[in-house]
């Protein structure tokens, strides 16, 4: 079984992230912050240092404004319901995921709101001059997928942060968190939204929002928090909050175990291996004859994720990831969820086949995967 | 219950308390994690506990907002927020 799907989700973890999460549901099992026992509060403590560490790995300051949300997804929903209102004008790109175009459809739709979409070159990349000529005085914030999740490309943020003057930087991580440096105060990231199921190596739902001091945004749900339970209007506290509800203890417990694997093993090593499987994986695609290879040409001039994707002259991306699945590959075809972005590089309604390989895909596994695919393109 | 003297530190999150509870045990300070006593709040989560005088630890959790702060003398509660 060859899994090359990490974009998605990362798998197999890391035996850190398992080692926690067992820890967490054979051991401790309480429902965190809720109540007096001892089960309760290790479980609380398991949450405040994997809080710590994570507000910690993207630079930032304050660990009670790092946000557990279900999902990428939810974070995106929360920086983006959460911030705008009436009259505000909001700009983004054509590379961005339906975790962002949804809700911000929804308010332009509903509430009002102003949307412009700047439109990406083929090979992925935002054209600054074109953003800057739509920044407008009432331009609220500016929503940047930072790494595609269908070709790789990453954008260049600082340059973004410089022409958007004191413009909210919301930044779309899902793809890049842990797979590339992400730090909320040099790049000038006043929101952040991102998944740790993918590099960060929790379990499936779970996600987080970090975002800077002089952010206050409306939460998307209300509740029980464990906490100023006299009281029937929501805590203004951070993290409660944002937090109503039980927490997905067993994931940050799993997410803490992902943070150390990734901090034992290094970020720099973790980008180079995968620099190192784009490499191969282009490399061994492009030597197949009928093969179409999208995102930019000339790598050295842009920052790369190791998702590729790609298309089999006279095959549907149906056809080609049916086989693939028939030989125990797992890769993901179509549109991933990005509409805008598979029209941005010229395949919409077709999609592609998508290829991500994560930190555990070996160079064996490529082999296999190219083989599989030139028997494909030879038949 | 006890009947010797303790301090009562009450924060707004469980996460305030948890960060409180990283710097005592760092400083070596005498204390407990408790259950908050129901007659001074209706939270359900814990405080912390003080056996040393307050004044030795204060300026170590300064940045954090405490919500409040009681003493138990033997007999009673008293608010010294």
């Amino acid at each position: 079984m060859i899994y090359l799907d990490n974009a998605a989700t990362s798998f197999p973890k890391p035996k850190e992230a398992i080692e926690r999460l067992n820890d967490f549901v054979l051991n401790i099992g309480g429902n965190p912050g809720r109540s007096g026992h001892t089960l309760s509060l290790e479980a609380a403590r398991i949450i405040f240092e994997a809080r710590e560490k994570l507000t910690n790995f993207i630079g930032g300051h304050d660990s009670e404004r790092l946000i557990f949300t279900q999902n990428g997804t939810e974070s995106l929903n929360l920086a983006i319901l959460g911030l705008l209102h009436q009259g505000d004008h909001v700009i983004t790109t054509s590379m961005e995921h339906n975790s962002v175009m949804r809700p911000l459809t929804f308010l332009q739709k509903e509430k009002g709101i102003q949307l412009s979409v700047v439109q990406c070159s083929k090979e992925g990349i935002i054209d600054i001059d074109r953003l800057k000529s739509l920044l407008k005085k009432q331009t609220k914030a500016v929503i940047i997928n930072h790494g595609s999740n269908v070709i790789g490309t990453v954008q260049p943020i600082d340059e973004v942060r410089k022409i958007i003057d004191d413009r909210i930087l919301i930044l779309d991580a899902c793809q890049t968190i842990g797979s590339y440096p992400v730090d909320v105060e040099e790049s000038g990231i006043d929101i952040l939204c991102f998944s740790c199921h993918k590099s960060l190596y929790s379990i499936q739902g779970l996600g987080a929002v970090y975002m800077k001091s002089h952010i206050e945004l409306t939460p998307l749900r209300f509740g029980g928090t464990g906490s100023k339970s006299e009281s029937i209007e929501q805590p203004t506290v951070f993290p409660d909050k944002y937090e109503s509800g039980t927490p997905n203890t067993p994931a940050i417990a799993s997410l803490l175990g992902g943070l150390i694997f990734i901090e034992n093993t290094g970020l720099t090593k973790i980008v180079e291996r995968k620099g190192i499987l784009r490499k191969k994986i282009t490399e061994g695609l492009s030597a197949i004859e009928g093969i179409e290879l999208f995102g930019p040409k000339n790598t050295l001039s842009v920052d790369l994720l190791p998702t590729v994707s790609f298309n089999l002259k006279n095959r549907l991306p149906s056809e080609v990831g049916y086989i693939l699945n028939k030989a125990q590959i797992y890769t993901r075809i179509g549109l991933h969820c990005s509409p805008l972005a598979h029209k941005t590089i010229g395949t919409y309604p077709r999609g592609t086949v998508r290829v991500a390989p994560g930190y555990f895909t070996t160079d064996d596994d490529i082999e296999r995967f190219l083989e599989v695919v030139r028997n494909i393109a030879e038949s | 219950m006890q009947n010797h003297k303790a301090y009562f530190l009450l924060f707004h999150t469980i996460h305030d308390v948890l960060r409180v509870d990283k710097i005592l045990k760092k400083i070596a300070a005498q204390y407990e994690l408790v259950p908050v006593p129901r007659n001074l709040s209706t939270d359900c989560g814990m405080c912390i506990k003080l056996e040393n005088d307050i004044e030795s630890i204060k300026s170590h959790i300064e940045g954090i907002r405490m919500d409040k702060c009681f003493l138990f003398n033997g007999n009673e509660y008293v608010d010294i927020t």
